[in-house]
């Protein structure tokens, strides 16, 4: 077994300071059609490299905020920076790398993988790129090889288990070669075995990840630094660690520990 | 549920008649059909050859006779009119097996009867040695529009994932008590229903917010490139020209 530190070290890329940061929110507020208003100006700077959790009780709007990342909601206040391009709705090309740009995993694979066999759902994201024939194939094999899911290629997805289905909806975005990562609660309904092999998915991945989370134990693991978003703003920010041993702040935000945990295990 | 049903009728395997491109098969089946409907139903030798035709066809793409004939059970409900038919039509009476029975009426069975089982066994046929997801990439080939061939794909993914939930709602309801027994019970039923449509019409935003953040544009994008060469034509032909020979020859000899 390794222990975490070793994971980071070996895993992603270390954060990298030159390069523009992969994500930056500024001062993002919303309100829905029907008046709620979901976020309250919020502002989040994730460098090039970093895992990154997103944590924070239902309602505080962390999928509100996910969807402002590809320009899918917009319309608010605020602006929204991937690698330093602007996200700008208005703009259809800027939109199209946008989405290239964040890949959204979302919670439940079977909103994700919609075509016929996984290896056509994986080259949908990159065939609406443009791109096609040999280098179109080599992206598919690379992502679904990355994911360990290239025998696969060939299945139904509804032929699959659900730890195989999140692994390929992994993948389907892996193959657009995005800046950054975001997954809705990866860790939902797998088994132990299941959240394992993920954790190691991602831990092998070069690339910069957002993981929107309940599971603080899956982000301990996974994420350096974690962002609690609660009512709407940024409530905290920091090392993981640090975060989840201040019993105070995880009560106020109605985050809790399973039982059982120990968050100094975990901090360094 | 007709749910799992698609790609329990595929029987897979490596048979010629398996490798053909399915855009041949589906043209090939069309036209059969269009030959066995446009002959005369009083000529009973041609429906006999183009059986012996389907026969020959099962046989080089090792489906089973059973199995095929266990699939032509779908026909039943027209079985059941057809049989009626000789019994409530009118014009000339004739006496069969102490029976009177109505002499247009047993033409009209008998061409029912015989025309639909052959369509039957023709599409049994080409279900068992086409995967359906091949057979919308035929259908797209053949110039099918593409929200109709979208709108099929969706129903072929996710019609298992609905039927779950269907199945998953029955078994809530049964776990706390509820059984259907008559009518009454339908509103109940009814509202299930509702719930489903509710949950399905959720889930297709959900899909296409999916798709949305993938880079679609309304356009599925086209990057198959399954063409079929003269040589896979001609041999999908061997069918439907065979029976258009025995259609012509129907309508020619008396």
């Amino acid at each position: 077994m390794t222990t975490s530190d070793e994971r980071t070290a070996a895993g992603a890329a270390a954060p990298q300071d030159d390069a523009p940061p992969s994500l930056e929110v500024r001062g993002l507020a919303y309100a829905y059609p029907d008046g709620t208003q979901a976020l309250y100006g919020v502002d989040v700077t994730i460098r090039r490299g970093e895992r990154v959790a997103l944590l924070g009780p239902n309602g505080a709007g962390k999928t509100t905020l996910v969807l402002h990342l590809n320009g899918i909601l917009h319309g608010g206040l605020g602006s929204v920076r991937v690698a330093g391009l602007e996200v700008d709705p208005g703009d259809k090309r800027a939109l199209r790398e946008i989405r290239r740009r964040v890949g959204i995993v979302f919670q439940d694979p079977d909103d994700q993988l919609f075509m016929p066999t996984v290896r056509e759902d994986v080259a949908f994201g990159p065939a609406n790129m443009g791109l096609r024939g040999e280098e179109l194939d080599r992206r598919v094999r690379d992502a679904l090889d990355r994911v360990g899911m290239l025998e696969a290629a060939d299945r139904p997805p509804q032929h699959l288990s659900f730890g195989q289905r999140r692994r390929v909806a992994v993948a389907t975005v892996l193959a657009m070669e995005p800046e950054i990562l975001v997954l809705d609660e990866p860790s939902s309904n797998l088994d132990p075995a299941g959240r394992r092999e993920l954790a190691e998915i991602l831990l092998s991945l070069d690339v910069t990840v957002l993981m929107v989370t309940h599971d603080l134990p899956y982000a301990a693991e996974l994420c350096p630094r974690s962002l609690i978003l609660s009512g709407g703003v940024i409530a905290a920010d920091g090392p993981t660690p640090d975060l989840l041993s201040d019993a105070d702040l995880l009560a106020a935000h109605r985050l809790e520990l399973p039982f059982g945990f120990d968050p100094a295990a975990i901090a360094r | 549920m007709g749910a799992g049903h698609a790609h329990r009728l595929y029987l897979p395997g490596a048979s010629p008649v398996h490798r053909l491109p399915p855009q041949c098969k589906l043209v090939a089946v069309l036209v059969f059909v269009a030959a066995v409907v446009a002959t005369p139903r009083e000529r009973i030798w041609a429906f006999a050859g183009y059986a012996l035709l389907l026969a020959a066809v099962a046989a080089v793409a090792r489906v089973p006779y059973g199995v095929v004939l266990r699939r032509t059970l779908i026909e039943l409900p027209f079985v059941v009119f057809a049989l009626l038919m000789p019994f409530v039509a009118s014009g000339e009476r004739v006496t069969w097996l102490g029976l009177s029975v109505s002499e247009a009426g047993l033409w009209g069975a008998w061409n029912i009867l015989a025309k639909g089982t052959l369509g039957v066994v023709a599409s049994i046929l080409l279900a068992a040695t086409t995967e359906p997801r091949l057979l919308l990439l035929g259908v797209e080939r053949l110039r099918m529009p593409q929200p109709i061939v979208q709108i099929a794909a969706f129903m072929l993914r996710y019609a298992d994932v609905v039927a779950g939930e269907l199945r998953r709602m029955r078994i809530a309801r049964a776990s706390r008590g509820f059984e259907a027994r008559d009518v009454r019970d339908a509103g109940v039923l009814a509202r299930s229903l509702g719930a489903l449509f509710l949950r399905s019409y959720e889930r297709g935003e959900r899909v296409h917010l999916a798709m949305v953040s993938r880079g679609y544009d309304g356009r599925m994008p086209a990057w198959h490139a399954v063409g079929a060469t003269a040589a896979q034509w001609t041999a999908a032909a061997a069918l439907p020209a065979a029976a258009a020979l025995i259609a012509a020859a129907a309508w020619i000899i008396p």
